[in-house]
């Protein structure tokens, strides 16, 4: 009961899923259209799982005292704060409870869920991901040695790529003739990406999915039963 | 006052900005502070999000409009509810069901349309004739990615040792993937240069002014 | 210990030539000017080429972190389609896509600010589930989307009164900068159902998205990082945020090769020294 049925429950979906691609008519089509709206809301419900996880985890840091805990302290305020104002004056294209909270927008300027989102949630979130120009270029330097020919390959091919990429690397190559017009930098930079790259990704996708169409018959079958915990 | 937030608002911004930035030095309490603030406004938007876009239209408002005719909604509902029970030790082999449910559902999705785009698809787009254009670089081009596909999957092929006659393609095939990750590389440095280049252009322009 | 120093002072004074050497082209612009490449041009051509008072739909599936990869395409894409009279429907498939699907589409109607709510755009706002929302728009976008972000019904929005599912629409525009995006586009979208779909995504997800950019017309071009958008600006005659900072990027980039040669440099001095 504990384990078998949920079993069942994940053939049959999955079975479900299969039988209405090559039998797109009733009852097949009603029943897919059902499970597809019922997934939409039960990841709702996985989404709120875990943010109440994350909560949770928070509290018992905060609890135990963990080194850094008032910072955990700071994440659930701004965390509370953030919901509080969403729900309360709602949101740029929703109204909250208090509808669309005329009053605090002509104080704030706009209402105050936006104006955390813009004035500290996008900051927070596009400044994060700039430190990584940083990594980059400190990897550049100490990291990217050149060993054996396949690092050379890799290499020479970063090298004629960074310089097509850029409004440099045209003008570098520019005097060419028309007849070596294919070493121009920026057309080489496009030749590498529409031929041996997209070969190697391609490679790359068809090897994957082999790999997920073996796993997800795995998991319709009940072969691979991991996401279910122990058998307990 | 909304003249007073504005610019308050953009010295948060700043504030924040140079927080994070301060990691590059060492790390501190301000970058501290700042990361676990962006976690928690993280969560918080994409809770409020999930209840507007998706709660309210999609459950709450087909319920309270129409309930008996969405008494079906009831069932999702349900699933929905014992998914949050795994919080519950006791009570955690309940949230199973849903589970089961949404990847049971996730497989056959992905079976099927894996099947169809990555691999059909992928090798169908293989399938080409190689000397159909009348451009030599794109004629070579083409013949390069015809070998390079094959020998990019015979590399992956460990169902027998690689030796002898039989390692070449594999060797090429590596060749091949030596060529993508250079070029992956050098997207990626353009990728990570652009998101330093725009958070300067905020500081230089928003902040300081010195970017008309 | 003092090995430790020297590689700390080392990492920070990289840390500072790479900030002064992309804050100065942002101070001091020099101007230079961007090729066009074929798949830009592709992406360009299937908006171009599109008829007019066609339904298309935009999907907004990135989030601050890549904003200023995406957001200039976003914009530009924007105004191209609004300039060849298309009626745009605006969905997001990540949360923070709602905002950003505001801010550019605030951008775009300062160019054309005759265009009306309803009528020539609609922002139908974010759904969870990727792909599986993705299939279910393709069998009805009344069920996903009941209604729009304001609470008007789908029934009631004059635009959408032809569009049942993706199958009703011209194309499909997924600005994307991770999963879901334009690789679930492609597939519950594009081959199932035969609606063309282009899109931008940031530089280190263009590589790998690449391959269906093929024969099979699984994508119909594709801009893949500042560059790309700097490009598609240069075929719509604009001089936007893009194009600005491809100076700034392409010293960048000169200096990241000044560091790999430096690196590789030393290394085999190094190497030649303990050798000895």
């Amino acid at each position: 009961m504990k384990y078998k049925v949920p079993l069942i429950f994940a053939f049959v979906c999955g079975i479900l899923v299969v039988i209405s691609e090559f039998i797109p008519h009733r009852p097949f089509n009603m029943l897919i259209t059902t499970l597809q709206d019922w997934f939409m809301i039960i990841s709702g419900f996985a989404i709120l799982l875990g943010q109440i996880s994350l909560f949770q985890s928070n509290i018992k840091k905060i609890k135990n005292k963990n080194p850094d805990w008032p910072f955990y302290l700071a994440g659930l305020i701004s965390f509370a704060i953030m919901l509080v104002f969403g729900l309360l004056w709602g949101t740029q294209e929703y109204a909250g409870i208090f509808g669309q909270g005329d009053k605090i927008q002509a104080v704030v300027g706009m209402k105050p869920f936006d104006y955390l989102f813009n004035n500290a949630f996008m900051p927070l979130s596009a400044t994060m991901f700039s430190l990584l120009a940083f990594f980059i270029a400190s990897a550049a330097y100490r990291a990217f040695i050149i060993r054996s020919f396949e690092s050379n390959l890799l290499m020479i091919t970063a090298v004629i790529v960074m310089l097509g990429r850029t409004s440099f690397g045209g003008m570098l190559t520019s005097w060419l003739p028309e007849g070596l017009k294919f070493l121009h930098l920026p057309n080489l930079s496009d030749f590498i990406m529409e031929f041996p790259n997209s070969a190697a990704q391609r490679a790359i996708l068809i090897s994957a999915a082999l790999g997920i169409i073996g796993s997800s018959l795995r998991i319709i079958l009940g072969i691979e039963r991991s996401y279910l915990g122990g058998e307990k | 006052m909304s003249g007073f937030m504005a610019t308050f608002g953009l010295w948060l911004s700043v504030f924040f900005t140079l927080s994070i930035f301060s990691f590059l030095y060492k790390d501190n309490p301000f970058y501290k502070l700042s990361e676990q603030i962006f976690v928690g406004l993280s969560a918080a938007y994409w809770l409020v999000y999930l209840y507007y876009s998706v709660m309210v239209p999609n459950l709450f408002n087909k319920l309270f409009t129409d309930f008996k005719g969405n008494l079906i909604l009831l069932i999702p509902t349900a699933l929905g509810l014992l998914m949050l029970l795994r919080l519950i030790p006791k009570t955690q082999w309940l949230s199973r069901y849903p589970i089961a449910i949404m990847i049971g559902t996730s497989a056959g999705i992905n079976m099927v349309r894996y099947a169809k785009t990555d691999l059909l698809g992928q090798i169908s787009a293989t399938m080409i004739n190689p000397f159909a254009s009348d451009n030599v670089i794109t004629v070579i081009g083409n013949i390069l990615l015809i070998v390079g596909t094959i020998c990019g999957v015979y590399f992956f092929y460990f169902s027998k040792k690689q030796e002898g006659i039989r390692a070449v393609p594999s060797k090429l095939g590596i060749w091949f993937l030596m060529i993508s990750f250079g070029a992956s590389f050098g997207y990626t440095v353009m990728a990570r240069i652009s998101l330093l280049i725009g958070r300067l252009e905020f500081l230089l322009k928003d902040w300081l002014h010195i970017i008309k | 210990m003092s090995v430790n120093k020297n590689t700390q002072t080392e990492r920070r004074i990289i840390y500072l030539v790479l900030l002064i050497a992309v804050a100065l082209p942002l101070i001091f612009p020099i101007g230079w000017k961007t090729e066009v490449s074929n798949y830009t041009k592709m992406a360009w051509d299937l908006v171009e080429n599109t008829p007019d008072s066609s339904v298309v739909v935009f999907s907004f599936d990135y989030d601050p972190s890549t904003i200023t990869e995406i957001q200039p395409m976003a914009e530009a894409m924007l105004e191209h389609s609004f300039s060849r009279n298309q009626k745009i429907i605006a969905v997001a498939l990540w949360p923070q896509g709602v905002q950003m699907a505001d801010q550019a589409f605030k951008v775009a109607l300062q160019k054309y600010p005759d265009k009306k709510y309803g009528i020539d755009y609609v922002n139908l706002g974010y759904k969870v589930a990727g792909i599986v929302a993705i299939q279910a728009m393709g069998k009805s976008m009344q069920e996903v989307f009941p209604s729009d972000q304001s609470g008007i019904k789908y029934e009631d929005i004059p635009m959408l009164k032809k569009v049942k599912t993706l199958k009703d629409v011209a194309y499909i525009c997924s600005l994307s900068s991770g999963t879901p995006g334009i690789k679930e586009w492609v597939m519950a979208a594009r081959d199932p159902l035969g609606t063309p779909v282009t899109g931008g995504t940031t530089a280190v997800s263009a590589p790998g998205l690449l391959p269906y950019v093929n024969s099979q017309k699984q994508l119909y071009g594709l801009l893949g990082g500042l560059k790309a958008a700097s490009e598609y600006e240069t075929l719509i005659n604009k001089i936007g945020s893009a194009t600005i900072k491809m100076d700034a990027q392409s010293i960048a980039h000169l200096l990241i090769l000044a560091f790999i040669l430096i690196g590789n440099i030393k290394a085999f001095v190094t190497k030649k020294r303990s050798e000895q």
